[in-house]
C-alpha cells in the first residue's frame, strides 16, 4: 500500500539546503585564477560618447585588462530579441556595451577586469570618458509626437498591432453606458532575492557559463548565436537561483560580455551586480498607458470592449520586450461574454532601461484594465460589482467556451469560486459596516475590492507560438532513468529558480512509478545534464514540464511491463501495475519496478531486441493553454485624514485545477499576492526629468515585507484542466495577476462617495490624500455653481 | 559593499581616539556603521581612515545620574529601547527608538550615531530636541557641552567639530505628570519617517499645562513646533488643542522628495501633531 503523493503537502526537498546556507549561488562559485569584472555605466540618459580612455585603469594594481565598447565592437554582436510581433517591427542594434551612443542611464560603456572586485571598482574611477548630451525621451505620448527627439534613427515607434473581433462600432453605437478610463501601469523593478551573477570560464576550446538565470537552455542557443561560440562548445549552468520573476528570463549584456572577456583573456571572469546596479540594469516590468472603454446595456450586459495601449519598450528590444504587452491582447475580455472586442498596442522607445517579462507579463496589466473598469461600470450603474460580474461571466455549464478574442477556455467555475470567497470574506457584513462608516462620516472609511481574474498559463502550443512570431517552441523535455538499485533520476528541462520543481516532480514520479518520494532525485539547470529544455516562465513548468515528467514515467513503465512479462512468462496484458510492482492478475507472482531496473542493468535475460536500459526521453507539447481563475476580495481601511491605507482582510479563492503540492501552491499564492499588492501600493521606478533613475536603492524603491501585509485567507475550488492528463493549470502568476486590481478597487470603493474615481498606482498615502483633496475641491466648486 | 580604500583603527581609549582623529583631517568616526557604511558602499564618502569607537568604555551604557539620564553614544538602539532607566525616566526615547528600522539594525546602530549623523529624517534627533538634551563631546581640545537647540546645524551637519567625539547625551528628567508619544508616519514598516512627531505633554486639571513638540523630517534639521507649543499652553482638550495643533507646521521648511511633497508633509505635521498630543495627554 503506497500513499498517494500527488496532493500531499510535502515539505520541499530544496529547503533544508536553502535554510542552512548550503546553496550554490553563482556568486559563491570560485575557479582557479578567477578574475572579477565591473562595468562603468552611463550617467546620461542619452548621449554620444565622444571619447573613452581606459588606459588610466589598466595601469592600476591588480588590474588585468580594461575595455571600452569600441574595443569589443568587432566581436560583441547584438543582444537578441526573439519576439518580433509584427512584420514591420523595428529592432534596433543592441550592443552589449555601448560603442558610440548611450540610450539609458546604467548602460555599460566600459569595464575593468581585476584580481578582486575592490580593485576593479577603484579602477573604474580612473576611466576617462566624455559625452555629448542628447535629448532624453521619457514620456510615451511626447515620444510619438512628430517633432520628438529620437531614441533611434528609425524613430520612436517600435511596432503597432491591432486585433479585432465582432462589430466593435455597433457595440459602441447607441450603447446606453460607456465607461472610458485611462490607467497607468507604472514601471516596476523586479527584485529577486539573489542579484544577478555570471561566471564564465574556458579551457581554451570549450566554454562554461554559470548564470543566475531562469533559462539556461534558451540562453545557450542565444549565446552561441550572438558570440559565435559553437553551441556544442558551450555549456550553460544555472546553479541554485534565488528568484527571478521574469527578470532572469533574459539574455543579458553581462552574460555576453563575461563570455567574450573569458574568450579574450583565457581566464575565468565573474560579475555580480550590486543592488543599485541591479535596479538600474535588470530589465524593468510593466510601464503602460492603458485606455479602456467598455460599452454596456442599461442592465449591465457588456456589449463591447476597446483597449488601446502605449507600452514603454525602453531603449532597446530585449528577449521578449515587444511581446509582453501583446500577451495581454487576448486577455482583456477576461471571463466575460461580449459581442465585440478591439485591442491595439503601440510599442514606444524611450531613453530608459528596456522593459521585459515581469511576473504575469501582460496578463496582470490586462486583468487590471478590465477588473478596474468592471468596478467602474458597476458604480456607474449603481450595481453591486459582484452582481455585475455574474451577469456577464461565462457560466460553468458553458465550458468549453471560445471567447471573443478567440481563446478556448477548457474549464472553470466562476460561480463556485466567487461564492466561496464571499462567504469566507463575510461580504454582506463588510458591506453593512461600510454603510455604517459612511453614515457616521468616520474618518476611516472602508472599501471592498473585487477581482475575478482568469489568466492563460502554460506557454504554450508550439504551433500557436509560431503564429505569434515567438522565436521558439513551447514544448518541454523530461527524462526518467531507473538506476540499477531502483532509485530514480528525473531530468527536467524546466529549470527552476525557487519554485520547488524538485519536490513536485518527485511527487509526480513517485505516483507514476510507485517508488518512494525519497528515492527520486531531480536534475536540472545544466545543459550538459538536462540536455534539452525550454525552462521556467509563464506558469508553464508544471503544466508542460510536469506533464513531460509524467509521460516520461509512463514510457518507462511501458518498457518495464514488457520486461516483467518476459520475466514472469506471461503476456503484458496479464499484468496489473500496483504500488510499484507488476502482478500477474489473480496470482502472487510479481516483479517490482526496482527488480526490473536491476534486470535491465545486468541485461542477462532481456526479451529479444530489448535494449539494456530502463529509461526514457520525452518531450511534451501542449494542445492548449490552461486557464486558472479565481476570486480575490480585499477589504481596505482608508484614513481620509492622512491618505494611509491598510488592508483589513484579503481572501483569495483560486481554481488552479488539480494540485500536486498544496504547500507549494500556497507559497506561490502568498508571494504572488504580496507582489501584486506591492504594485498597487508601494513599487514604482521613478526617473527624473533628465532620465536619471531615482529609485536605485531599497530606501527609495519600496518593497513591502511581511510586517506590511495581512494574513491572507486562501482557499481553492477545483475544475481540473481538460487539456492535460494531470488536470493542472499553473499557479506561478495567479496571485500577482489577481491582487493588484482587488486592492485598487478597494481603495476607490472606499472613497467613491467622497468623489474619488481613481487613484494612480502605487496608491501612496500622498496620492490618496491628493485624490481626496481634488475631489473635495471639485465638490465645493460644484456646490458653489 | 565595495567602498574605496581606507585605513581602519580601533583605539582602546577616548584619548587615543581623539588623537587618531586629530592626526588625520579626512578621518571619520565609525560607530554602528548603519549610516556610514551605506555612504561608503555607494562611494558617497571617501574617508581616509575610520576610527572605530566601539571599544571605548566612556561611551557605553545608560546611566541614572540623579536629575538626568546619561545615554552613552555607543549604546545601541536595542539597548536603549530595553533600558529600565530610559523606560522609567525618559520613555519617549524608548518609544521612538522602537520605531527605528528593524531588529538587526537596532542591534548595530547607536544612539550617538543617529544624533551625530544629524539626519532630520532620523527619529531620535527630534526626540532629543523636544526633551532638551545636552550633548557631551570630547576632543584633544577638551570636553564641551552643547544644548540640543544648538546641536543640529543643517542637513547632515551637527555642531560637532572635526576630530570631536560625541561621548553621550544628558537627558533631563521631567517630573511627574508628563505623558509622551511618538507618532511616526511611514509607508512600510521598516521605512524612515515621512514625518515624525515627538510629543511630551504635561497635563493639569483636565487641560494641557505645557507641551514640547519635536518634528522629524520637516526641514533640514529637526525642529520644535514652537507655535503649536505656545498654543497648547493651558489649552483645554478638544477644540483648543485641535486649533493649537493646526500651527504645527508653522515656520517649517520640509523638502519635496520621492517620498512626499512639502505641502503634504505640512498637512501631515498638523494631523500627526494632533494625534501625538492627544495620545501623550492620554486622551483618545
Ligand atoms: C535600512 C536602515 C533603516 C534605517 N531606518 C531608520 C529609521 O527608521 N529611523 C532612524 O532614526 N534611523 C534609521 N536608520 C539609521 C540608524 O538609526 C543608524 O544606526 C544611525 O543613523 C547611525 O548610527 P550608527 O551607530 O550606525 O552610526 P554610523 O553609521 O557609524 O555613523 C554615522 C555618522 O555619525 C558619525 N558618528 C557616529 N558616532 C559618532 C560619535 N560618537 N561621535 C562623533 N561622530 C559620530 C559617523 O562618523 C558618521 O558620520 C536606518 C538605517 C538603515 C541601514
Amino acid at each position: 500500500m503506497t500513499i498517494q503523493e500527488i496532493g500531499r503537502p510535502r515539505k520541499r526537498k530544496e529547503d533544508a539546503k536553502l535554510l542552512t546556507g548550503r546553496t550554490q549561488w553563482t556568486d559563491n562559485l570560485a575557479r582557479p585564477g578567477l578574475l572579477h569584472v565591473m562595468f562603468l555605466r552611463s550617467p546620461m540618459a542619452h548621449a554620444r560618447i565622444t571619447r573613452v580612455d581606459v588606459s588610466g585603469a589598466r595601469d592600476l594594481p591588480g588590474v588585468v585588462a580594461a575595455f571600452s565598447g569600441q574595443d569589443l565592437a568587432a566581436e560583441q554582436g547584438s543582444l537578441p530579441c526573439a519576439w518580433p510581433v509584427t512584420e514591420d517591427i523595428v529592432i534596433p542594434d543592441h550592443p552589449p556595451m555601448a560603442v558610440s551612443e548611450v540610450r539609458y542611464v546604467g548602460e555599460a560603456v566600459a569595464c575593468v577586469i581585476a584580481t578582486d572586485r575592490y580593485r576593479a571598482a577603484d579602477a573604474l574611477e580612473a576611466i576617462d570618458i566624455e559625452y555629448e548630451q542628447l535629448p532624453a525621451v521619457l514620456d510615451m505620448n511626447e515620444a510619438l509626437a512628430p517633432d520628438s527627439p529620437k531614441v533611434h534613427e528609425s524613430g520612436n515607434q517600435a511596432y503597432s498591432v491591432k486585433i479585432n473581433s465582432g462589430d466593435i462600432e455597433a457595440a459602441f453605437r447607441d450603447a446606453p453606458v460607456v465607461v472610458d478610463r485611462t490607467y497607468i501601469q507604472q514601471r516596476l523593478i523586479p527584485s529577486a532575492m539573489e542579484p544577478r551573477a555570471v561566471l564564465a570560464d574556458t579551457d581554451g576550446e570549450s566554454f562554461t557559463l554559470w548564470s543566475s538565470t531562469q533559462i539556461p537552455h534558451v540562453l545557450r542557443v542565444m549565446l552561441a548565436v550572438v558570440t559565435g561560440i559553437p553551441e556544442h562548445r558551450l555549456r550553460v549552468i544555472a546553479p541554485d537561483v534565488g528568484g527571478g520573476f521574469g527578470s532572469k528570463l533574459q539574455v543579458t549584456a553581462e552574460e555576453v560580455l563575461c563570455l567574450l572577456l573569458t574568450r579574450r583573456l583565457g581566464r575565468p571572469v565573474k560579475w555580480t551586480e550590486s543592488r543599485s546596479e541591479g535596479n538600474l540594469t535588470v530589465h524593468h516590468g510593466r510601464d503602460q498607458i492603458q485606455h479602456v472603454r467598455l460599452a454596456a446595456d442599461a442592465d449591465g450586459r457588456i456589449r463591447g470592449l476597446r483597449v488601446s495601449l502605449l507600452a514603454d519598450m525602453g531603449a532597446y528590444l530585449m528577449l521578449l520586450t515587444p511581446g509582453v504587452p501583446t500577451l495581454g491582447g487576448p486577455m482583456f475580455n477576461a471571463i466575460y461574454k461580449m459581442d465585440a472586442y478591439e485591442f491595439a498596442c503601440t510599442g514606444v522607445f524611450t531613453t530608459k532601461m528596456p522593459t521585459d517579462a515581469y511576473r504575469g507579463a501582460g496578463r496582470p496589466e490586462a486583468t487590471f484594465g478590465i477588473e478596474r473598469t468592471i468596478d467602474e461600470l458597476a458604480a456607474e450603474l449603481g450595481m453591486d460589482p459582484v452582481e455585475l460580474r455574474k451577469r456577464n461571466w461565462i457560466r460553468h455549464e458553458e465550458f468549453p467556451y471560445t471567447t471573443v478574442s478567440g481563446l478556448t477556455y477548457d474549464s472553470g467555475n466562476y460561480e463556485a469560486a466567487t461564492e466561496r470567497a464571499m462567504s469566507l470574506f463575510g461580504y454582506d457584513k463588510l458591506r453593512a459596516e461600510q454603510v455604517d462608516r459612511r453614515d457616521r462620516g468616520d474618518p476611516v472609511q472602508l472599501g471592498i475590492g473585487v477581482s475575478t481574474y482568469t489568466e492563460m498559463c502554460g506557454l504554450a502550443p508550439s504551433r500557436w507560438l509560431g503564429e505569434a512570431n515567438f522565436g521558439a517552441g513551447g514544448w518541454e523535455h523530461a527524462s526518467v532513468r531507473m538506476l540499477p538499485t531502483g532509485k530514480v533520476e528525473v531530468i527536467t528541462g524546466s529549470s527552476p529558480h525557487g519554485q520547488g520543481h524538485v519536490t513536485s516532480w518527485s511527487q509526480i514520479a513517485a505516483d507514476a512509478l510507485g517508488v518512494p518520494f525519497d528515492d527520486i532525485t531531480v536534475l536540472h539547470g545544466d545543459t550538459a545534464v538536462a540536455h534539452k529544455g525550454m525552462d521556467t516562465y509563464g506558469s508553464r513548468s508544471l503544466v508542460i514540464g510536469g506533464m513531460a515528467v509524467l509521460k516520461a514515467c509512463d514510457k518507462v513503465k511501458e518498457k518495464a511491463r514488457k520486461l516483467a512479462a518476459h520475466a514472469l512468462e506471461c503476456s503484458p496484458d496479464d499484468l496489473e501495475f500496483e504500488a510499484g510492482a507488476f502482478k500477474v492478475r489473480g496470482t502472487d507472482s510479481q516483479k517490482t519496478i526496482q527488480e526490473l531496473a536491476f534486470a535491465a542493468f545486468t541485461a542477462h535475460d532481456l526479451p529479444e531486441g530489448m535494449e539494456p536500459r530502463l529509461d526514457s526521453d520525452v518531450t511534451f507539447d501542449p494542445e492548449n493553454y490552461s486557464f486558472p481563475h479565481g476570486t480575490h476580495l480585499c477589504a481596505m481601511e482608508v484614513d481620509t485624514e492622512t491618505g494611509m491605507v491598510k488592508i483589513r482582510s484579503y481572501v483569495a479563492v483560486d481554481d488552479i485545477g488539480k494540485v500536486i503540492n498544496p504547500l507549494i501552491v500556497e507559497g506561490q499564492l502568498h508571494g504572488g499576492i504580496a507582489q501584486g499588492i506591492a504594485q498597487a501600493l508601494y513599487e514604482e521606478a521613478v526617473y527624473d526629468a533628465d532620465g536619471n533613475l531615482l529609485t536605485t536603492t531599497m530606501a527609495d524603491y519600496l518593497l513591502p515585507s511581511a510586517a506590511d501585509l495581512p494574513s491572507f485567507v486562501l482557499d481553492r475550488t477545483e475544475s481540473p484542466a481538460t487539456s492535460n492528463p494531470l488536470g493542472v493549470k499553473g499557479v506561478g502568476e495567479a496571485g500577482t495577476i489577481a491582487s493588484t486590481p482587488a486592492v485598487v478597487n478597494a481603495i476607490v470603493d472606499a472613497l467613491r462617495p467622497l468623489g474619488v474615481r481613481d487613484v494612480q498606482m502605487p496608491c501612496s498615502p500622498e496620492r490618496v490624500w491628493r485624490a481626496l483633496q481634488a475631489a473635495r475641491q471639485g465638490t465645493r466648486e460644484g456646490a458653489g455653481r | 559593499m565595495i567602498p574605496a580604500p581606507f585605513d581602519y583603527v580601533r583605539p582602546d581609549s577616548l584619548a587615543e581616539a581623539c588623537q587618531a582623529l586629530a592626526a588625520d583631517e579626512e578621518a571619520k568616526v565609525l560607530a554602528g556603521g548603519q549610516s556610514l557604511m551605506p555612504l561608503l558602499r555607494l562611494r558617497l564618502a571617501y574617508p581616509s581612515r575610520l576610527v572605530d569607537i566601539g571599544r571605548l568604555p566612556e561611551l557605553k551604557g545608560v546611566h541614572d545620574r540623579g536629575d538626568h539620564v546619561f545615554i552613552g553614544a555607543m549604546a545601541t538602539h536595542d539597548e536603549v529601547m530595553r533600558s529600565h532607566v530610559v523606560n522609567a525616566d525618559c520613555p519617549l526615547i524608548a518609544l521612538a527608538t522602537a520605531t527605528v528600522a528593524d531588529p538587526a539594525i537596532r542591534h548595530r546602530g547607536t544612539f550617538g550615531g543617529s544624533l551625530a549623523h544629524a539626519d532630520p529624517a532620523g527619529d531620535l534627533p527630534a526626540v532629543v530636541l523636544a526633551l532638551e538634551g545636552v550633548f557631551v563631546t570630547r576632543s584633544e581640545q577638551g570636553e564641551r557641552e552643547i544644548p540640543a537647540a544648538e546641536f543640529f546645524v543643517d542637513y547632515l551637519e551637527s555642531a560637532l567639530r572635526t576630530a570631536e567625539v560625541l561621548v553621550g547625551v544628558k537627558i533631563p528628567k521631567l517630573g511627574p505628570g508628563w505623558g509622551f508619544h511618538y507618532e511616526k508616519f511611514r509607508r512600510t514598516a521598516q521605512a524612515w519617517a515621512i514625518v515624525g512627531v515627538a510629543a511630551a505633554v504635561r497635563r493639569a486639571n483636565g487641560s494641557i499645562a505645557e507641551a514640547r513638540i519635536g518634528l522629524s523630517n520637516m526641514g533640514p534639521t529637526p525642529v520644535r513646533a514652537h507655535a503649536a507649543e505656545a498654543g497648547l499652553r493651558d489649552a483645554e482638550l478638544g477644540d483648543q488643542v485641535r486649533q493649537a495643533c493646526e500651527q504645527a507646521a508653522a515656520d517649517t521648511s520640509p523638502s519635496s522628495d520621492l517620498h512626499a511633497q512639502a505641502d503634504y508633509r505640512r498637512h501631515l505635521a498638523r494631523v500627526l501633531t494632533h494625534r501625538a498630543v492627544r495620545a501623550a495627554a492620554g486622551s483618545p
